[in-house]
């Protein structure tokens, strides 16, 4: 290809006025061994850009799925969690409810007498309780009555 | 779509975001690392990605987004290490060596542009996409396209000459 064509390309390059068919013939140019001596400057140019589209990762991308995997793993297992903690819960109320309920029914239910005889008895013997300790309790108000008499005896009206 | 599918839905431009993440951001692996984290946000996307005019277009606009909101979080807080403070000045022995030299010269200059036209020139002289494809890339019109290519050109060719004379005036 002659220098000519080479510079009028050129020259629209640096406009950025070249097409990709245009800019292949350069570095086509410029890759080859006889290159005119005014235009050697530009040859590392375009020797540099065919070479960096060398370069490729040598990266493996990661196994993708897996990641994914592991991140609805995450999800089964959180789901898993929150239903043992619920049912946990959910356990613990309803046994201790039901031993309120017996407890209760015990407390209430007191049992009950078939024979009269045997009731009244019971009765008396409740009774008798009662009084006894409503005596208990007079005998300490007798102290009061002692100390009001002799309140009187000095305290005379 | 399973991952075979899918797979075989990204190689052919697999290669091209890591090129473009290696472009943009300084090392190697922070391209790999770029390109996986593409690939996963497709991957996710994976049910409606037929919604798509063009998913390698899509896949280089997200791997751009992401490479230039990485490198705004590193800015303020990191020093930057690029990779060619390591390479060794020393006078290369060989042609070949300094054949070579001279393309890391021009990668060099590349890596010192705005990003912008860091990005223009790796999809268009690297990677030799259409003005189109490059518009719905970058989000930016053809006309405009045209122009900062034709200024990052000319800066490297700028640049190139300096390097080129160095010495001989």
């Amino acid at each position: 290809m002659e220098p000519n064509k080479i510079e009028d390309i050129l020259e629209k390059y640096f406009q950025g006025e070249t097409s990709i068919a245009e800019e292949n013939q350069l570095k086509e140019y410029f890759s080859s061994p006889n290159v005119a001596q005014h235009l050697e400057q530009y040859k590392p140019m375009f020797g540099y850009f065919s070479q960096a589209k060398e370069q490729k990762s040598t990266y493996e991308i990661p196994l993708l799925p897996k990641s994914r995997d592991k991140k609805r793993n995450v999800a089964w297992l959180s789901i898993a969690a929150s239903a043992v903690v619920l049912l946990g819960i959910g356990t613990y109320f309803f046994v201790s409810e039901q031993k309120d309920t017996t407890a209760v029914a015990s407390q209430t239910e007191l049992g009950t007498y078939q024979d009269p005889e045997e009731a009244l008895k019971a009765t008396q013997k409740a009774l008798a309780l009662l009084s006894n300790n409503v005596n208990v309790g007079i005998e300490s108000v007798q102290y009061i009555k002692e100390y009001e008499q002799s309140k009187n005896k000095v305290f005379k009206q | 779509m399973n991952q075979v599918v899918f797979i075989e839905l990204i190689n052919p431009f697999k290669d091209k975001v890591f090129r473009l993440a290696k472009r943009l951001l300084t090392s190697t692996e922070e391209a790999e690392d770029a390109t996986q984290e593409v690939m996963v946000k497709l991957w996710n996307k994976k049910d409606n990605l037929e919604s798509y005019n063009s998913i390698e277009a899509l896949a280089m606009t997200m791997t751009k987004n992401y490479c230039l909101d990485q490198l705004k979080s590193k800015r303020a807080s990191n020093l930057q290490i690029v990779h060619n403070n390591f390479t060794d000045r020393e006078p290369q022995l060989d042609k070949k060596l300094e054949d070579e030299n001279s393309l890391e010269w021009v990668e060099k200059i590349i890596n010192e542009l705005p990003e912008q036209m860091q990005l223009l020139i790796q999809l268009r002289d690297v990677e030799q996409y259409e003005f189109e494809e490059i518009a719905k890339i970058v989000n930016m019109n053809e006309t405009a396209i045209r122009v900062a290519l034709s200024r990052a050109r000319k800066k490297i060719r700028e640049s190139m000459t300096n390097t080129h004379l160095y010495g001989t005036k």
